[in-house]
């Protein structure tokens, strides 16, 4: 990859220890996917900011970075492990919460907007087409590229750091014009629902490269289509996906029928019932609260149920009151923190979570160490609510 | 055909899987050891190891994990992939742990258990 005199210059480290730093992962990156060069970038959003993932190392590294160290773009972030304002509810230790104090902290210091959300997507009107930007958060990355018209690479939490820190990226295939996928999915189910679109994704991901053609659906709606992002983001290294008609290309050709959709079912729903419900990864939207709002008029839930979304969307939805009548069939509403790996959720206190996301199912199960019920918003709200 | 990610030198025993490896909560900080059961190598640990497998998948943050590997000494001196993904990339490049990328038939070619030595200064990057 070649350098600017500039470039050249902060990974020499004549700009500072933080432009070495960020410069030598982009470098790195940027031989990863064959770039050639660095380009400019619009918006980081950055992943790495629970302490239950980042950990002490990552508390600290950040702690040391954000005394000099500055965002150079508009840069949002991940959910943290809780929200402030219910956490007293939960049994969590003291030092978790300081710590994650600390990480949000040094995010802050170093210019970061604390949106603490998994969906910028839903938060911010998204720039003009192709503009490029940086997305760590998997499924933020598939979304922008493949439903926002917006160029990045699935950056990892230190490449989308890098770039928030130089307002760079390197100029890899996926910033490029629109190049065909070589594989393309036949989606040979009928009437999926969101949750066969997060098991899609799952297989997508685990069969596709870095972009993939999917035929056979007409565009889903946003709740399908951000479960399609977020199984896809799970399972392997797939950037990007478009919706295609039939045969329309040379690519190789896939199924993804009743079978295969029972595999990664299996892989991933290991009981039949959850202590708790959790609604959210991704964070939801002001249409799917909306919706459920309406989904639950009468209801109540039987048994606990957590609904994440970003803080700024729960606003939102106070004002509309699409909250009342979540609160009232007994959903807890909690912003800052999804149900990948927060601590809110642990196997000392529960034993399996019903979730109609593929994503969390698989950090349920292989993180967090608890069993899946997975099964459709549907049929959650028909078997557990009364 | 090897490409050099992260440049260093390196000396250990390699530790070979055939999947993709999702770091973030796949591999137990502490210790090093891959507690996914879904891996080929469930139960062992990479900890000192030149860890080769096909490529990273899955979470961005798997990124953090392998510099917490890194800070906790539980990391594998090398990592050797088939193709390269940014979250391992962008961890080795943090952590300073040698990477490269290998053809696929040099990839095929290398076994489990056999010490190896890695210089991306040298002329045979692999030894």
């Amino acid at each position: 990859m070649e350098l600017t005199k500039e470039e050249q210059a902060a990974l020499n480290g004549e700009m500072g220890e933080s432009l070495k730093t960020a410069y030598r992962i982009l470098v790195a990156t940027g031989e990863a996917t064959n770039a050639e060069k660095l380009v400019p970038i619009q918006w980081a959003h950055l992943s790495g900011v629970n302490y239950n993932t980042i950990g002490d190392s990552g508390e600290e590294f950040l702690s040391m970075l954000s005394k000099d160290a500055k965002v150079k773009v508009k840069t949002t972030l991940n959910p943290m492990g809780f929200d402030i304002d219910n956490v007293s509810k939960y049994n969590l230790d003291q030092n978790f919460i300081e710590k994650q104090q600390s990480i949000r902290d040094s995010y802050i210091r170093m210019g970061v907007e604390p949106t603490f959300s998994c969906t910028p997507y839903e938060i911010y009107d998204l720039p003009e087409k192709n503009t490029q930007v940086s997305f760590a958060e998997s499924n933020a990355a598939i979304y922008a590229n493949s439903l926002g018209n917006l160029k990045t690479n699935k950056e990892s939490a230190f490449s989308a750091l890098a770039s928030a820190l130089t307002g760079k990226s390197p100029y890899s295939d996926l910033r490029k014009e629109n190049t065909e996928s070589s594989t393309t999915i036949r989606m040979m189910l009928e009437n999926p629902n969101e949750m066969d679109f997060g098991l899609l994704g799952f297989f997508a991901g685990k069969v596709a490269d870095t972009s993939v053609s999917i035929s056979g659906v007409a565009k889903p709606d946003k709740r399908s289509c951000k479960s399609l992002c977020a199984g896809m983001g799970t399972s392997g290294t797939c950037a990007k996906f478009d919706f295609v008609g039939e045969e329309d290309n040379d690519s190789e050709k896939v199924d993804f029928g009743k079978e295969e959709m029972n595999n990664i079912f299996d892989e991933l729903n290991t009981t039949e019932s959850g202590d708790v419900i959790t609604l959210g990864s991704p964070q939801l939207g002001l249409d799917e609260l909306s919706d459920l709002s309406s989904m639950l008029k009468g209801r109540a839930f039987t048994k606990n149920c957590m609904i994440f979304c970003p803080r700024a969307i729960q606003n939102q939805a106070r004002k509309l009151g699409y909250t009342n009548e979540i609160e009232k069939a007994g959903g807890e509403i909690l912003s800052d923190c999804c149900t990948c790996l927060t601590p809110l959720i642990n196997k000392d206190e529960t034993d399996a979570v019903t979730t109609n996301s593929v994503k969390a199912a698989y950090y349920l199960k292989n993180s967090t160490g608890v069993d899946v019920n997975l099964k459709s918003l549907s049929k959650i709200v028909e078997e557990d609510t009364k | 055909m090897k490409k050099i990610i992260v440049k260093g030198k390196a000396k250990g025993v390699i530790l070979k899987s055939k999947n993709p490896i999702n770091f973030l909560g796949s591999v137990d900080k502490k210790s090093g050891v891959i507690h996914n059961e879904k891996y080929d190598i469930f139960n062992k640990s990479i900890k000192d190891s030149v860890f080769v497998f096909p490529h990273g998948v899955g979470s961005s943050v798997g990124a953090y994990t392998i510099f917490s590997l890194k800070s906790n000494n539980t990391a594998p001196v090398a990592m050797i992939c088939q193709k390269a993904d940014l979250t391992v990339a962008s961890g080795c490049a943090l952590a300073n742990i040698p990477m490269i990328i290998v053809s696929n038939d040099e990839f095929d070619s290398i076994e489990d258990g056999k010490e190896i030595q890695i210089d991306t200064e040298s002329e045979n990057i692999l030894n």
